[in-house]
């Protein structure tokens, strides 16, 4: 159930109409003035003005480090027979060659189509936050919840980079190393869930208020 | 409330405050999206969801506090003895190998690469153990009845701001990830740690759904003596 609500669904007040200002880490409010949460600390800001700036300097570090990750190798092996080094792509290629498409799949969707996607919504959020859009607020609200949420989940690649590199090392027959790829895909995965992070949501719903006020009038 | 909502329509910005007829300690505010409201406890076991962007805002748990503790000792304890014991292990040709969680973070052991394994080590093992240290410095004398801890307000929103980079429970589905891509280059077999960190990431989901922050930021609104 929900808390009583102020005013009515049809003229709902936020705290920045109501001449305050809400923390975002522990859901209080104070007036407007106020700098730092008095309960918990936190730096208070009723709309973080800089917030599209900041996304957008974590998003562009982001893709910058993301061509690299594509380009050289994720890992490097070394069996008896042969060495080979695989780059993302090259990776989940050479498995469907032997005929996993299963797993190739899961590859290519963990470490390219999330990815990409993630930077696709994260510049249409930011975007739409200045501009407006036809997508309702409700929606976007999703978008940026499945970002923030699916974001950490990229790293499960560096960890598995890792984790092989410590496992197989079995002097000459098999031996795993890591690649270049795996630093710079490690950091464009904490690029992107900074700039995520950096996006203050209100910004969705001010800018849907707005324009509907417009349309009424 | 419907007195609240004429008296808003003056253009006073300060309306909210007067008009709302209730002291700002009992407004809460969805960090989503900005909506106002006044904070109700829903009964135990409910939730509070705000109806503009349906972020949960309040869901009181029953004996939460407790265990919430309990659960967190038992991360505290699985962690730190999963660093200790084989993750995985594998055997070819007569040769064998297993890798710990340290392991891992110290593959990387070259030049920049060093910075990765500094950070694997952070995100796996660090993070989580400091988040839930810090949860159990919050909330033991909360549960126990007595005043909050000298700076446990501090402490609660670290935890807070810590949890999307404590990752040990996506190390534990990347083992399984790994497992299945050299099943063809060799044999492997999970080790103790890896049946740790599985019981870890059930235990950390159960976790974060008994933490209410609302009520726990309530009751740390209790003056220490």
């Amino acid at each position: 159930m929900v808390g009583m609500e102020v005013s009515g669904t049809s003229a709902r007040v936020t705290a920045r109409e109501a001449g305050l200002v809400a923390c975002r880490a522990c859901a209080r409010v104070w007036p407007a003035e106020t700098e730092r949460c008095g309960r918990c600390g936190a730096r208070l800001v009723s709309r973080d003005t800089a917030s599209l700036q900041k996304v957008w300097a974590w998003w562009i570090a982001g893709l910058v480090c993301y061509i690299p990750a594509n380009l050289y190798p994720m890992l490097v092996t070394e069996t008896l027979v042969q060495s080979s080094s695989n780059t993302i792509v090259g990776g989940a290629v050479e498995i469907a060659h032997h005929g996993a498409y299963g797993i190739a799949a899961i590859i290519l969707i963990a470490s390219v189509l999330i990815p990409v996607g993630k930077f696709m919504a994260i510049a249409f959020l930011a975007i739409s936050a200045r501009r407006g859009s036809h997508v309702p607020p409700t929606r976007r609200q999703h978008v940026y919840e499945i970002v923030e949420f699916i974001g950490r989940w990229s790293m499960i690649d560096v960890f598995v980079v890792a984790i092989l590199s410590a496992l197989v090392q079995l002097s000459s027959v098999a031996s795993i190393t890591p690649g270049p790829a795996a630093l710079t895909f490690a950091l464009s995965v904490v690029f992107t869930m900074l700039s995520a992070q950096s996006f203050d949501s209100r910004l969705i719903w001010d800018r849907a208020r707005k324009n509907r006020r417009d349309d009424t009038q | 409330m419907t007195d609240a909502a004429a008296s808003l329509d003056t253009d006073d910005p300060r309306a909210g405050r007067t008009a709302l007829g209730h002291p700002l300690e009992e407004l809460i505010a969805c960090p989503s999206c900005d909506a106002l409201y006044v904070a109700q406890m829903p009964p135990v076991g409910g939730r509070a969801v705000c109806d503009r962007c349906h972020t949960v805002l309040i869901s009181p748990k029953r004996k939460a506090g407790m265990r919430i503790i309990a659960l967190t000792v038992a991360v505290l304890i699985l962690v730190v003895s999963a660093m200790f014991f084989p993750f995985l292990d594998i055997h070819r040709l007569g040769l064998g190998n297993s890798a710990s969680i340290l392991d891992a973070a110290t593959a990387f052991e070259t030049g920049p690469m060093a910075l990765l394994g500094l950070a694997t080590a952070a995100v796996i093992v660090v993070v989580p153990l400091v988040r839930m240290l810090l949860i159990l410095y919050v909330l033991t004398p909360v549960v126990f009845d007595r005043p909050p801890a000298r700076h446990a307000r501090r402490a609660f929103r670290w935890s807070q701001e810590l949890k999307p980079w404590s990752m040990a429970e996506i190390f534990a589905i990347g083992c399984a990830v790994a497992l299945v891509k050299v099943a063809d280059l060799a044999q492997i077999g999970f080790g103790p740690a890896f049946w740790m960190f599985s019981v870890l990431v059930v235990i950390v989901l159960f976790n974060d759904n008994y933490l209410c922050t609302w009520s726990v930021w309530k009751s740390l609104e209790r003056p220490r003596e």
